[in-house]
């Protein structure tokens, strides 16, 4: 044999005992092994556990190698509402197509259906998690997809109820394509950087769909949610980036379609905001740019507190929101312009599709509202109607700088 | 007494204002519908119309309408028939010419067009503001002989109705602003019907707005069934009290 050749013998051998060392294990009613905890006691690094179906009462499972885990027809883990169903301890693990049920509820400890402990490269996809406390956990885990995960739990008050996809202290997740309802958040980050969250649903939850703090550079793409008990909440960080996504039907005295609070250095693009109570929140927060978003039904479009400076709106539709914008202050340290607006009642000679004189958002009866809140009651009345056509001829409560210098006749095309 | 109605009917078709009427109600909606591809900015136009068209069409109309048929008033008065018979009568046909008008000029569309459950509010207020401005009207009528007269009083009902009373209640507002008001401008609300008309409609156009502490407190008020029943129960009574003072005032009246 020539030395290359015998070279090539020498890998394909050692492929195959690769091969063979990751085993396949059966665990099921009529196999074999009939216990998860057993396989996963058994098996070597690097093995495969098939878990076929039936439901299995095992407690707390912990992976402390790296396995695969896969689900087939099924499987159910039940936790009967006592204990965290598997905990993760080890990096380069995966589970998939299998259903959690039932874990334990806990206020000292957050038990959750799967738990990531300071692990890398774990993937958990495909799994159903059906009345569980919180979720997915991360905790100081980095480099992990959580994709195509369906989680539905039964809400009860916020102090009983986990959040849905939780993470704290992580960098470089994964999140997508999850279904999130009934949980206390849909999506938690805390000290989480540099992840992507893209195309996931956050439905129904009793607090935010999503929420996150200190989390910089993260990314959320063609996400939607909805009919959340208080919209999405997100604060004290830099570098967000919010494209696409959709925050809707957000309805309640404290609920927003998106607060932002204290949020430096982001963007905001070609997001939808439908019939929420306010569309954007925003407090405390610079240098953002709100690009392409449209605002559509909305009590109040975007309430901008005086406390925000050096942020850009452009090229957003507004229409039909009882109130565009409502600021708190008569300080304008924000850029607004080439927005379309449907109450703009200005002319464009120069037919440019810009409108040639500039519309002030900001109504003099919101004013009023802002700061008399009862006043509201008299909204679409006769005398309200006189008082703002005097206003805008004459601004003297309005911020006379808060205005679109180059309002767009038509509406963009945001697809 | 139904003859009486049907005569004052009849004389009322002939004299082609509730034609009209009709007439401007079922073009303005059909060119709001049309103007419009959102039936729910539709119902928000038409909130405007029912607001201020609808009572002072109604209460310019009776109150001219009353004074023109003095005459026929007078005459009937000679035949023995009691003045309550007739007055009732009157107002029974004027109320349900405007009422049938309203109905055609602007439910007809509405409900072709199918402006949501926004429309059967508006249907509602609609009609009850007409019957309040009915009602005003024969008030305003029987205080004076001069024509003139009472219709300046029925200007200025409409006038204090749409206006005048919501820049008192801004007012108390602006004044009092540091005070729990929500039970207290309810109760002021129902001293309005035009108000109250309007947040009952507000409540279904704009609730994300309303949605506030204030918001809430009335939401959860009138959407309630108690709350539906206390506003329409208010608008009645609206209807009910001027109608009973005009009456007692026409029964005894030296005409």
């Amino acid at each position: 044999m020539t030395r290359p050749a015998r070279l090539a013998g020498v890998v394909v051998i050692a492929l195959w005992c690769a091969q063979t060392e990751a085993a396949t294990l059966r665990v099921g009613k009529e196999e074999a092994i009939q216990s998860i905890r057993k396989a996963i006691d058994i098996a070597q690094p690097g093995d495969t556990i098939l878990i076929t179906g039936g439901v299995y009462r095992e407690g707390n499972l912990r992976i402390e190698k790296p396995l695969v885990l896969l689900g087939i027809n099924d499987p159910i883990l039940d936790g009967e509402r006592k204990y965290e169903l598997l905990t993760i301890a080890s990096s380069d693990v995966t589970v998939a197509g299998i259903v959690f049920r039932n874990t334990g509820r806990a206020s000292m400890h957050d038990l959750a259906a799967v738990k990531l402990l300071n692990v890398s490269r774990v993937t958990v996809r495909d799994n159903r998690f059906e009345d569980v406390f919180f979720g997915i956990y991360l905790s100081g885990s980095s480099h992990s997809h959580i994709c195509n995960n369906t989680l539905q739990a039964t809400p009860g008050n916020e102090q009983d109820t986990g959040n849905g996809i939780h993470a704290w202290k992580s960098h470089n997740i994964t999140i997508d394509s999850n279904v999130v309802r009934g949980h206390r958040d849909g999506i938690y980050f805390e000290f989480v950087t540099s992840s992507r969250i893209r195309y996931n649903t956050s439905e129904g939850n009793i607090r935010y769909g999503l929420h996150f703090m200190f989390s910089h550079d993260n990314e959320y793409r063609h996400n939607m949610f909805v009919r959340n008990g208080a919209g999405v909440a997100v604060m004290y960080t830099r570098g967000v980036h919010m494209i696409n996504n959709t925050f809707g039907d957000n309805w309640g005295s404290a609920a927003y379609g998106l607060l932002l609070k204290d949020i430096r250095d982001s963007e905001v693009v070609g997001n939808k905001f439908v019939r929420n109570s306010a569309g954007i929140f925003m407090e405390g927060s610079s240098r953002i740019t709100f690009r392409e978003n449209s605002f559509t039904s909305n009590g109040y479009a975007i309430r901008l507190q005086a406390s925000c400076d050096n942020n850009t709106f452009e090229r957003n539709n507004f229409s039909s929101n009882t109130f565009d914008i409502v600021t708190n202050g008569s300080l304008v340290l924000n850029t607004i312009r080439n927005n379309y607006w449907d109450r703009y009642e200005g002319y464009d000679l120069d037919r440019d599709n810009t409108g040639d004189v500039p519309y002030r958002p900001v109504s003099m009866y919101s004013m009023i509202v802002e700061r008399m809140p009862v006043a509201v009651l008299l909204w679409r009345s006769f005398l309200v109607f006189l008082l703002d056509r005097a206003e805008r001829a004459m601004p003297a409560m309005t911020p006379v700088n808060l205005e679109d210098n180059a309002p767009s006749m038509k509406p963009h095309d945001l697809g | 007494m139904t003859r009486i109605v049907r005569y004052i009917f009849i004389d009322i078709l002939r004299t082609r204002f509730t034609m009209l009427y009709t007439l401007f109600l079922l073009v303005s909606t059909f060119a709001l519908f049309h103007l419009d591809s959102d039936p729910g900015k539709v119902v928000l136009s038409l909130l405007n119309v029912v607001l201020m068209v609808v009572p002072l069409v109604s209460i310019v109309f009776t109150t001219i309408h009353f004074f023109n048929s003095y005459e026929f008033i007078e005459l009937m008065l000679a035949q023995p028939v009691a003045r309550r018979v007739v007055f009732l009568g009157e107002y029974m046909a004027v109320a349900f010419s405007l009422c049938s008008a309203f109905l055609v000029g602007a439910g007809v569309p509405l409900l072709m067009f199918g402006g949501g459950p926004g429309a059967w509010t508006l249907l509602f207020s609609g009609l009850m503001l007409t019957l309040v401005f009915v009602s005003l009207a024969f008030l305003s009528s029987v205080l004076t002989r001069d024509k003139a007269k009472a219709i300046g009083i029925a200007l200025l009902f409409w006038f204090y109705f749409s206006l005048i009373y919501d820049g008192l209640l801004l007012w108390i507002i602006y004044s009092f602003a540091d005070y729990p008001l929500e039970k207290v401008t309810l109760a002021l609300i129902a001293f309005n019907p035009v108000d109250l008309a309007r947040i009952v409609m507000l409540l279904q156009l704009d609730i994300s707005a309303l949605m506030g502490y204030t918001g809430a407190f009335y939401k959860n008020f009138f959407g309630s069934n108690s709350g539906i029943l206390f506003s329409a129960g208010i608008l009645v009574i609206w209807v009910l009290t001027p109608l009973w003072i005009a009456l007692r005032v026409f029964t005894r009246k030296d005409l």
